[in-house]
């Protein structure tokens, strides 16, 4: 057990913009600040850190470098650390438990960080729908893609497919076409007029729109609204999918066949509420149905001490995250302050954080919810399965064991979860619990995830520090 | 109407279904939530005989075990796996009741020495002293028991059928006179000849709708569930020695005993721990860290292996570990089967089995006196 003997003022968990941007700030107020990552490397999903100069460029990257080095200067960094949970010590303050794996062979071994405060800026995952096919090699996310992309460099194959909805697609077909490769088409299952049509959205977006959409018509990439990836066809690996125009409600009118050999796909982003979730944080409905954190102007969750910023507050691209992590990071300076005046009455209240600031992610936050709104997942997709098509891929559950398990009474998520195991492997859900929640006619439940990342047995048995707590009758 | 109104969609309340289906009897299942929502869907599926003192639960338990293996092979689809259980010690001494209490339960068993310990379990650590081997001890996957049995009840049987009404909330009783003849639901009024509660570790609260105190209490247990093995490392339900006395006892402290074990999933099951703490869902790390902590010391072949998932449910128990079982003098129409502590799954067909004699009029096979109702003192008011 390592025992960092030190209470931090702010423990932030995530390095991407949010988590950078808030520990930034809160270290520039005087804050001993620890930042944890499971990565290598700061940067999160979008700063994912370019092993090559990414091309076209990855918009707001100096910046971020010049973030990144301020806070190494003025935080304790701690990267290569999965959190797996989190918890609250009698006298209030927050344990993190991590695990860490040193380069030296001696395996996993177990980290716990404390602080006063905690901040969360956990970031999303893709939201990929299952279809038949989509477990064939060769299928990829949308941030899969852009990952092996940004991360190594990597074009993810010679012709390539991608599909989905959201304006993320933009700027991996386009990343994907500057690199090399052919992109035969992008598949936009929504509208696509989006863009423009949402007044709001025309104005804020429409510079980095444009670009993008000027990048692929430079590479003769097509843009094709109301169409979608219907089904991936392929022996030992992806050869051709299935396209498919489609309606309104993303019912299919006809389909033709496409040869590639990689498709990227995604359906929007799970903001990665799981941490929040265990703290017992209240969450609301994003505008997609997604359980998100709920926080106030100030960045500050429903329980004392944890603040949250980016995409666990709702699924908002970087530059809200950083914006919200720059808040928040300031709020738990002003926090900080506050304690140590003894000012308990002042508290609630707390200093008023920069207008400046304040309106920029008010105003960001209703284009946030209004693409969100532009690009919504419509039912119609269910109709896509076949009834051996995996919906949970860990498990191997096909959409017929879904079917039975309602058939036996299984009346909502969970309970299809218990009868045919959909969600109980490796990815807990995170990549199939949309969907089942979808077919199962409700919408996502909060994530329960007592353990939030895998830890072998014998680094969670050496986190034995304490004495557990003995219970009282009730 | 319906002959019987069962109160709970549990395996217990599946069993009770499926049991009067059989007797002839029509059944309404009413759970507020889905088939296996509660503590069955929260449990690892044990049917036991190894884990109890000589008396009236062990002589249920037996009968249980028979029933079990009888659904099995008649109607199956819930992964019934006869795999024997295997009781370690630590010491000699320990080795020495486990014999002693071996002896005295008269369940079929075999003394197993040190050395023959590796040829049962071949990862076990090193320096254990015994153990004690149960070959009736087997598991089944709890939901789908539930579930399968309440399918078999409502399609076997021409005369008994089977009605699910989930996410249905009882919200009190109709009586006539003092005679139960109904439920109250918030969607609404359910008549029935009978009303049986199955409600598990709310029995208490259902109980308490009819006007009859039910001392059913909570007591917490986590579950560590590993990422799936390629090669099954546990043959058996391993568990020590001290599992016994914590089931047993009536402390409200945390316990833990190491309970390890395979599924047919290939993931491995680490239990056992206990509280009394209320209807608390938070994790607790230094609970998880413990049965970690024991699980790599009975299989230090398991320290390099992940965890990926825990879950708690809550046990319903009784001051004197009995189930309750049997009708309540106090509300004449209404009959337990609750409170069955760790032990529902394994115990669930031979409870609804007497319980359906008793429901049509016949002598149980079992004396069902020591899990009456009304066999705890009053709580002053």
């Amino acid at each position: 057990m390592t025992y960092d003997l030190m209470t931090y003022d702010l423990v932030v968990i995530g390095g991407g913009a949010a988590g950078v941007a808030g520990a930034l700030s809160a270290a520039q107020r005087g804050l001993r600040v620890a930042l944890i990552d499971s990565g290598a490397r700061l940067g999160g999903q979008y700063f994912r850190h370019p092993a090559v100069p990414p091309h076209p460029a990855t918009s707001g990257l100096d910046r971020f470098v010049r973030q990144t080095r301020a806070l190494s200067e003025r935080a304790e960094l701690l990267l290569g650390h999965q959190v797996w949970s989190v918890s609250r010590e009698p006298g209030g303050d927050l344990t993190v438990h991590c695990v860490t794996t040193p380069g030296d062979g001696s395996g996993e071994r177990p980290v716990e960080v404390r602080g006063r405060r905690l901040l969360l800026a956990t970031g999303a995952h893709d939201r990929p729908l299952p279809f038949p096919g989509w477990d064939l090699p060769g299928v990829l996310t949308a941030g899969g893609a852009q990952a092996l992309l940004k991360g190594n460099g990597v074009v993810a194959g010679q012709r390539v497919v991608v599909a989905g909805t959201g304006p993320f697609l933009l700027p991996v077909a386009a990343g994907l076409a500057a690199a090399g490769a052919r992109v035969l088409g992008v598949h936009e299952a929504n509208g696509g007029l989006g863009l423009a049509r949402h007044p709001v959205l025309a104005l804020a977006k429409a510079g980095e729109a444009a670009s993008y959409a000027l990048s692929l018509a430079r590479h003769r990439v097509p843009y094709r609204p109301r169409t979608a990836v219907l089904a991936a066809h392929g022996g030992d690996r992806l050869e051709a999918v299935t396209v498919a125009r489609l309606d309104r409600d993303w019912n299919v009118l006809s389909t033709r066949r496409v040869a590639c050999d990689t498709l990227a796909t995604g359906y929007g982003f799970t903001p990665q509420t799981d941490l929040g979730v265990q703290l017992g944080c209240d969450t609301r409905r994003d505008a997609d149905g997604s359980p998100v954190l709920a926080v106030d102007d100030r960045q500050r969750t429903g329980v004392p001490g944890v603040w949250a910023a980016g995409e666990p507050t709702g699924v908002g691209g970087w530059r809200l995250a950083e914006l919200e992590g720059r808040l928040a990071g300031l709020a738990a300076a002003d926090d900080a302050g506050l304690a140590a005046a003894g000012e308990s009455a002042a508290r609630e209240a707390g200093a008023a954080l920069p207008e400046v600031l304040v309106r920029r992610r008010d105003r960001m936050r209703a284009f946030a919810r209004a693409l969100l709104e532009a690009y919504p997942v419509k039912d119609g997709w269910q109709g896509w399965l076949r009834d051996d098509t995996l919906v949970c891929r860990c498990e191997e559950v096909p959409l017929s064991r879904l079917r039975e398990a309602q058939d036996l009474g299984a009346t909502d998520a969970r309970s299809i979860k218990l009868l045919a195991r959909p969600g109980m492997g490796w990815c807990q859900g995170r990549i199939c619990g949309y969907p089942v929640a979808c077919l199962a006619g409700e919408e996502p439940a909060p994530p329960r995830r007592p353990v939030v990342q895998p830890i072998t047995l014998a680094a969670l048995a050496e986190d034995l520090s304490a004495e557990p707590p003995t219970g009282g009758p009730s | 109407m319906s002959d019987v109104i069962v109160v709970g969609a549990g395996v217990v309340g599946a069993a009770c279904a499926y049991y009067a289906a059989r007797a002839g009897l029509d059944v309404t299942v009413v759970d507020r939530g889905p088939v296996a929502g509660g503590t069955t869907g929260a449990g690892e599926g044990n049917v036991l005989v190894s884990d109890k003192e000589p008396g009236p639960e062990l002589d249920l338990a037996l009968l249980s075990n028979g029933l079990w293996r009888e659904l099995a092979e008649t109607r199956g689809g819930f992964e019934f796996e006869p795999k024997g259980g295997l009781v370690v010690a630590e010491t000699g001494e320990i080795q020495a009741q486990l014999t002693g209490l071996a002896g005295k339960q008269g369940v079929e068993h075999r003394i197993v020495a040190p050395t023959a310990l590796r040829e049962l379990e071949p990862h076990l650590a090193d320096g254990l002293a015994g153990g004690v081997f149960y070959p009736q001890d087997a598991q089944v996957q709890p939901m789908l028991a539930a579930a399968r049995l309440l399918r078999h009840g409502a399609d076997s049987y021409g005369h008994g059928t089977v009605r699910l009404r989930l996410g249905v909330t009882v919200t009190g009783f109709i009586r006539s006179g003092d005679r139960v003849t109904g439920v109250r639901t918030d969607k609404g009024d359910l008549l029935g000849g009978a009303v049986v509660n199955a409600a598990g570790t709310w029995g208490g609260e259902i109980a308490a709708l009819a006007g009859a105190a039910l001392p059913v209490l909570p007591r917490r247990g986590f579950i560590l569930v590993t990422e799936p093995l390629a090669e099954p490392l546990i043959r058996h339900k391993v568990y020590t020695a001290a599992y016994v006395t914590n089931v047993a006892s009536d402390s409200a402290a945390l316990e833990t005993s190491a309970v390890v074990e395979g599924t047919q999933a290939g993931t491995v099951l680490i239990g056992a721990s206990r509280e009394r703490v209320g209807f608390d869902r938070t994790t607790s790390v230094p609970v998880l860290a413990r049965l970690a902590e024991q699980a790599v010391a009975l299989f230090p072949a398991l320290r390099g292996v992940r965890v990926i998932r825990s879950y708690c449910g809550f046990r319903p128990y009784c001051p004197d570990h009995l189930p309750v079982i049997g009708a309540d003098p106090r509300a004449p129409g209404l009959y337990h089967a609750c409170g069955h502590e760790g032990a529902g799954i394994g115990l669930a067909p031979a409870t609804e089995h007497l319980l359906a004699q008793l429901l049509t009029g016949r002598e149980p096979d079992l004396d069902l006196h020591p899990f009456r109702p009304d066999r705890f003192p009053e709580e002053p008011r």
